[in-house]
């Protein structure tokens, strides 16, 4: 098992470190392309809505992301201190304004884009889980 | 890489040339870039993504604002996309249905609603 953990300040310029990070450590952890670029995108869609709960609600507290490398398969989670996540309720194309975009279509793209997703509110916050098969090791 | 904004026009047409990644620092970018051509009376737009190596729901939604703001001029807004991974986020938030995308500028310059 091999884990990478990042701790980012919630401001945007950063939610690229962690597009960047990630996809080193899922392309060390031998993940096929096609779901690279699919964790590319599920990484940034995760950590642009933990950004943007910060900057309103926390923002002097990291947003945290781990990549944990495991014979389960390869596990994305990124970890919020907002309020607690909620359903989608409205049409996605109604959600995209021109102004900050709404968190729960964050949350939308992650259910359309990966097969496993966990979304665990609290108290404290949220964790979303994202994970992907890994191919078989050579021996 | 960040994000590069170009922009000529071709007839009643202003072609937006985007490259790099669009995303939640850069977005604003392409927000501004399209407020300011539909100030200058810049109604009918084509937005050429074929340089695009990213793009999230941030960006989706600058796309989606531009769209709004030029229909109350009675304009347009075209996109020009024919890679998968970019039309991949398209057609999970169902705006496939929303923009028409082409798959070359010429295609775009040459429609008509």
């Amino acid at each position: 098992m091999a884990t990478v953990e990042l701790l980012l300040s919630p401001l945007p310029v950063h939610v690229r470190t962690a597009r960047l990070v990630g996809v080193a450590a899922a392309r060390r952890a031998g993940l096929d392309d096609d779901y690279v670029a699919d964790l590319r995108l599920a990484l940034g869609e995760a950590c642009t809505r933990a950004v943007a709960l910060h900057s309103e609600h926390a923002p002097d507290t990291p947003v945290r992301i781990v990549v944990r490398d495991d014979p389960g398969g390869l596990t994305v989670e990124v970890t919020d201190h907002g309020p607690p996540a909620t359903p989608l309720t409205a049409d996605i194309g109604d959600l995209l304004g021109d102004d900050d975009v709404d968190p729960q279509v964050a949350l939308a793209v992650l259910s359309g884009l990966v097969d496993d997703v966990e979304i665990t509110s609290g108290e404290d916050g949220t964790t979303v889980a994202l994970r992907w098969p890994l191919p078989p090791r050579p021996v | 890489m960040d994000l590069s904004l170009d922009d000529r026009t071709e007839g009643d047409r202003t072609i937006v040339v985007v490259g790099g990644e669009i995303d939640v620092y850069t977005a604003p970018k392409l927000r501004e870039k399209l407020i300011d051509l539909v100030s200058a009376g810049q109604y009918h737009l084509v937005v050429d993504m074929e340089g695009v190596e990213f793009l999230d729901s941030t960006g989706l939604g600058v796309l989606v604002g531009g769209l709004k703001r030029v229909r109350a001029h009675e304009g347009s807004l075209r996109l020009v996309c024919t890679q998968e991974r970019i039309l991949k986020i398209f057609r999970i938030t169902g705006l496939t249905k929303v923009f028409p995308i082409h798959a070359s500028v010429e295609e775009a310059v040459a429609a008509t609603d």
